[in-house]
């Protein structure tokens, strides 16, 4: 990766995008998921029947065209930099969700919970201080 | 117990379908051009790497995982417990990308799992 400013900023519009669109993603598959119900029974007719209620959810069909679209600008950001920048480096995503599954959802997050995200995301904090490349440019 | 298992699921099948999809994407280098038909042309030549086909059949086991644990447990208790995939990530760079890791990295790794850790105890 060149250690350019025009790259760099390219790359943090990217992460971006990676960030709110997986939370969002994974916040409508959540209420598609809650309103199909649990997958706790294990029988084929059952299964089928989660399946067909997966695959006609207006949420899940949300939740994956959200997920495309985080997972379009993760694999143009790979093309320039390491997978061992932008994994953490788009782990803000991880204290997006909550607060969206708290605001849409209306999800009780307790302290605990808070606090574990908080870390997660000093840990996030911590990779992101490091450089996007890796390994030796070829 | 089954709580457990789609959480190995989404973290082990998902981290090697990134880590297959990323070793595709180097093969392809860097995207200089924004335009549609470009970018069609990118995905065209992407669709023809046999790792990225990999990865997208991990990254769908991956997926189906994540949709059972979201049935039974809440997005904000989900979505932080899979961050364990960063100790799987940064261990598959490592060793299939052959990416260099620095100390502050894993340090960082470290406290993601302790978080992901106060997050799994937060469930009770």
């Amino acid at each position: 990766m060149k250690d350019s400013p025009g790259l760099h900023l390219k790359t943090y519009i990217f992460l971006l995008f990676i960030v709110l669109f997986a939370p969002l993603g994974n916040v409508l598959l959540g209420k598609g998921m809650k309103t199909i119900g649990s997958a706790r029974d294990w029988d084929p007719q059952g299964l089928f029947h989660i399946l067909l209620r997966i695959l006609t959810s207006g949420y899940i069909w949300l939740g994956i065209a959200c997920l495309l679209a985080f997972f379009i600008a993760y694999m143009l950001v790979l093309t320039w930099a390491d997978y061992s920048y932008v994994q953490p480096a788009s782990a803000f995503s991880y204290l997006v969700v909550a607060v969206l599954g708290l605001l849409l959802l209306g999800e009780k997050v307790n302290l605990l919970r808070w606090t574990g995200i908080a870390v997660i995301c000093l840990g996030v904090f911590i990779v992101g201080h490091t450089h996007p490349r890796t390994t030796e440019k070829a | 117990m089954l709580e457990s298992i789609f959480l190995f699921l989404i973290v082990a099948a998902g981290t090697s379908g990134e880590l297959c999809v990323s070793h595709a994407m180097k093969t392809l280098g860097e995207v200089h051009d924004f335009r549609p038909s470009a970018l069609l042309q990118f995905v065209w030549r992407a669709a023809r790497i046999g790792w990225m086909w990999i990865g997208i059949a991990f990254m769908t086991l991956a997926f189906f995982a994540l949709l059972a644990m979201l049935s039974m447990e809440n997005v904000s208790f989900v979505v932080p417990i899979t961050a364990l995939s960063y100790a799987a990530g940064a261990i598959g760079a490592t060793l299939f990308l052959r990416e260099r890791i620095s100390t502050q990295r894993w340090l960082g790794v470290l406290v993601v799992c302790i978080g992901v850790t106060l997050v799994w105890l937060s469930r009770r």
